[in-house]
């Protein structure tokens, strides 16, 4: 009912944290970026469970080093959280600070990987397992780039007092994106590294 | 608004939006028109991104598809109109019919349904804008250029050639080695990004951008389609632009996903091809079904009966949508269990389609109807709807799919689904809402006979392609003997090709005649009951002078209808004039929220559009440090599309410094 609406009261202007286009829009991408992950672990899944060959070729993953580069990257999102949350009380120090260590511990994270893929024996076109594991633990690499250039552009902008309480939705909606890329980890390091010791 | 604390009541960034009324001429009217004007000539023209110049891209765009498309048909008909033909060699007709079906699929079908729904979910919804402008320029442009991509080996007889689903090992590089199926696998993930970002905005758009008062249960049954068809789309396009890629790494990056040899399987691309697939059928209906449950009430002077069933049946048909791909694979040996389950979800899937086929049926028997060419356009696809329905339901029966299945009874069957539920809606629609796009009204007598040529022309064209899968045509031939019986069902459906292909010529002609000469139009010609009929044809740049209050699930119709208490305000409303402004309201009750700030006319959509289409090319043609370059051009153009702006209050520094100079 039109008569019942309040028209008078105030309403936020602009990029509003939950309440911007962005954050919406963002929700909707990690929906279609989730599946696309979904589609990658199914065909993980079908192959393998279809495979005569050995699964892994090479016998089971090490889990140290992979297990630690995970909580690395959880880290890392709990520095962007810690971050967001210091803009929230407009202690923009520290708000740098939390960013700038969160960008780092995903350099870790970047670093660690491209040596894991370098110790291996196998590459994309030597089995179908090396195609699996390249494709998928490379889509996620691509992600994790693209979510430091966000945090990137985000320590910039903080850097250059962009931000402060009233508004930091880019914060807001560049931390979900990388929350997104740590968790999809979560999925893609139980698919590769820990499924293979069920069977 | 609840944590409104001390800060926030500062004025740029919380205020209470001032209410009245702009009448056309007035100074407020004058205000907001050159707010959300385009820069004159190519400036604008590159860079604009009002939802309604883009629309009508998509629409031009999207319908020259069908054009090359249908000639392309029509060469084949021409090839197979008699037995044992030469015109075409069997490679041509190979290519001819891979990229007849990708053109109508993919760059025709539901593009065309985009273009309508860009153009009009703003005016039916009464906001100003979609949720992201700027990301509806890029979704146009990037489907532009791929779709061009697509067609750029097609003058060197290079063209994809191995049918539009494209089937592994024979799409596979052991007996493909060309760039035919390079081409399309790279064009496919760069379309793939359009409908993604498409769907994306379509989303976000219902949900926040409605007028305050029109809640979920008082949109039009277009949005609700495009709405279904766009969750559809984000969930199932990744599954086909992954096919691809694999498809392409295998063949240029030497992985093994579908080779035989080293473990890989050919059924995981069919799997993934129709997961995605089959939801697309729907994506491409569903919003063209939509068109129809709302233009035909119009026409049958009431609104449509069943408003709450037919939108809950556009959700239950794609959902079960998502559970029904295996029915496309009947044939490929899978056990019988999974044979039975799919065959019975696609039976299932033809409730919630009866439900929408009752309540147009019942509208049009409970209706006055006027007997104008939109009606029949519509009356007409209910017919269609009906008997391609009913194929449908003949070849979900498992048993009888092993007979029809690669026979030209699927042929039929997807034609009079395409053809019949997304061409006939189009068309239609074109007819109801070309005077609302330009001011004119189309001709009638041109429209009824474009609309008989149209209806007679397709059923004699395509109903003998049933008889020809029944007498066992496969489909895809080149050529067919002499003894083999085709030939009377095909030279007939060789005539009602090109009869058909007649009466989209008349519907040109009547598009060309009734721009230049067509009567003009009043704001509402049609006495229709939704929002996009309240303001003069062609819309104004700025579409709603005044954010309207809706009360009612048909604004112009409430003196008559007497529904729910209360009017819709449509004179009174939000100015929202600090700039490019529109409300942002909550989901599902659409109560005011927020006041977004809307971006300017941007040279960045179309500059990201072009670098992306060159990485692929540069994919395509093996130039690394070309393709490198690209991406980094890619990435510069996001870095300035998303920098926090001041105008659009992204960000606080320099607040103080504008008001003083505001002050001053």
């Amino acid at each position: 009912m039109a008569e019942a609406m309040q028209t008078a009261q105030a309403l936020p202007v602009g990029s509003e944290g939950k309440r911007s286009g962005g954050w919406w829009g963002v929700l909707a991408l990690i929906v279609t970026e989730g599946s696309l992950f979904g589609y990658l672990l199914f065909t993980y899944f079908y192959l393998a469970s279809q495979s005569e060959q050995h699964w892994p070729p090479d016998g089971l993953p090490e889990l140290l080093i992979p297990g630690v580069n995970t909580v690395i990257l959880l880290a890392s999102s709990v520095f962007v959280w810690v971050s967001e949350r210091c803009i929230q009380r407009s202690m923009l120090l520290c708000s740098l600070v939390s960013m700038a260590l969160a960008h780092i511990l995903g350099v870790c994270f970047v670093a660690i990987q491209f040596n894991e893929w370098s110790k291996t024996t196998y590459d994309m076109t030597s089995n179908l397992y090396g195609s699996l594991y390249f494709t998928i633990t490379g889509f996620h690499m691509l992600h994790v780039i693209v979510g430091l250039v966000i945090l990137m552009a985000l320590l910039l902008w903080i850097a250059l007092g962009y931000f402060d309480h009233r508004r930091y939705a880019a914060v807001t909606i560049g931390g979900l994106y990388w929350h997104f890329v740590d968790v999809v980890w979560l999925f893609v390091f139980t698919t590769l590294y820990l499924t293979p010791y069920l069977y | 608004m609840t944590n409104v604390d001390q800060s926030m009541l500062d004025l740029n960034f919380c205020r209470v939006p001032e209410m009245g009324s702009a009448p056309v001429g007035s100074a407020a009217e004058t205000r907001l028109a050159r707010l959300w004007e385009s820069a004159p000539g190519w400036r604008g023209w590159l860079s604009t991104v009002d939802h309604k110049t883009i629309g009508l891209r998509y629409l031009v765009t999207a319908f020259i598809f069908l054009l090359m498309g249908g000639v392309e048909a029509l060469i084949m008909r021409l090839q197979l109109a008699r037995p044992d033909q030469t015109l075409l060699t069997p490679e041509q007709y190979s290519q001819l019919f891979t990229m007849h079906g990708v053109t109508m699929i993919f760059l025709y079908s539901l593009p065309i349904l985009s273009g309508f729904s860009n153009y009009l979910w703003p005016l039916m919804l009464g906001s100003r804008d979609m949720a992201f402008p700027r990301l509806n320029a890029l979704s146009y442009w990037i489907f532009l250029f791929s779709g061009i991509f697509l067609y750029a080996s097609f003058p060197l007889g290079e063209a994809p050639n191995a049918g539009w689903f494209n089937y592994v090992p024979f799409a596979g590089l052991e007996y493909n080695t060309g760039p035919n199926i390079d081409v399309y696998a790279l064009g496919m993930v760069l379309l793939g990004i359009s409908t993604t970002v498409g769907a994306v905005n379509f989303i976000v758009t219902l949900f926040r951008m409605r007028a305050p008062g029109m809640s979920i249960d008082r949109v039009p049954i277009l949005v609700w389609g495009t709405l279904t068809a766009s969750v559809a789309n984000i969930f199932a396009v990744p599954s086909v632009s992954l096919a691809f890629f694999m498809l392409w790494l295998d063949r240029q990056a030497g992985t093994h996903f579908f080779d035989v040899l080293n473990g890989g399987k050919p059924l995981l691309w069919q799997h993934l091809f129709w997961m995605f697939g089959h939801p697309w059928v729907y994506a491409v209906v569903l919003p063209a079904m939509g068109i129809v449950s709302d233009a035909l009430p119009t026409f049958c002077r009431r609104p449509l009966v069943g408003y709450s069933a037919v939108a809950l049946s556009t959700m239950a048909t794609m959902l079960l949508g998502f559970g029904v791909w295996i029915h496309h694979m009947f044939a490929t040996g899978l056990p019988t269990l999974a044979l039975s389950f799919f065959g019975a979800a696609s039976m299932v899937i033809s409730i919630p389609s009866a439900v929408a086929v009752f309540a147009w049926i019942a509208t049009i028997w409970l209706g006055r109807p006027v007997f104008t060419t939109p009606f029949l356009f519509f009356a007409g696809f209910v017919i269609l709807f009906v008997i391609g329905g009913l194929s449908g339901v003949m070849t979900a029966a498992v048993p009888l799919d092993f007979q029809l299945n690669e026979t030209y009874f699927i042929v039929a069957h997807l034609h009079y689904v395409l053809i019949g539920i997304n061409v006939f809606p189009v068309v239609g629609g074109i007819y109801y809402w070309f005077p609302k796009f330009f001011g004119r009204m189309m001709n009638e007598t041109l429209g009824k006979w474009s609309f008989w040529v149209m209806f007679i022309g397709f059923n004699l064209g395509f109903f003998p392609m049933h008889l020809a899968g029944l007498l066992g045509m496969p489909r895809r031939i080149y050529t067919y003997a002499p003894h083999m019986g085709w030939t009377a069902v095909n030279m007939v459906t060789s005539v009602g090709s090109f009869v058909f292909a007649a009466g989209i010529l008349i519907f040109l002609v009547n598009i060309l005649v009734s721009l230049k000469r067509g009567v003009p139009a009043t704001s509402n010609p049609w006495d229709a009951p939704t929002l996009e009929w309240a303001m003069p044809s062609p819309p104004p740049v700025y579409n709603f002078a005044v954010i309207p209050f809706v009360a009612s699930r048909h604004p112009l119709w409430e003196d008559r209808l007497d529904e729910g208490v209360g009017r819709s305000s449509l004179e009174q409303g939000y100015l929202l004039m600090e700039g490019r402004e529109t409300i942002g309201t909550t989901p599902l009750d659409a109560k005011p929220d927020i006041i977004l700030k809307m971006p300017d006319d941007s040279y960045t959509p179309f500059f990201l559009g072009l670098f992306s289409a060159l990485v692929f090319v540069g994919l395509l043609l093996h130039w690394r440090d070309f393709t490198v370059l690209m991406v980094l051009a890619c990435s510069l153009s996001l870095t300035v599309w998303m920098w926090p702006r001041q105008a659009l209050v992204q960000r606080v520094q320099d607040i103080e410094h504008d008001k003083e100079a505001a002050h001053g």
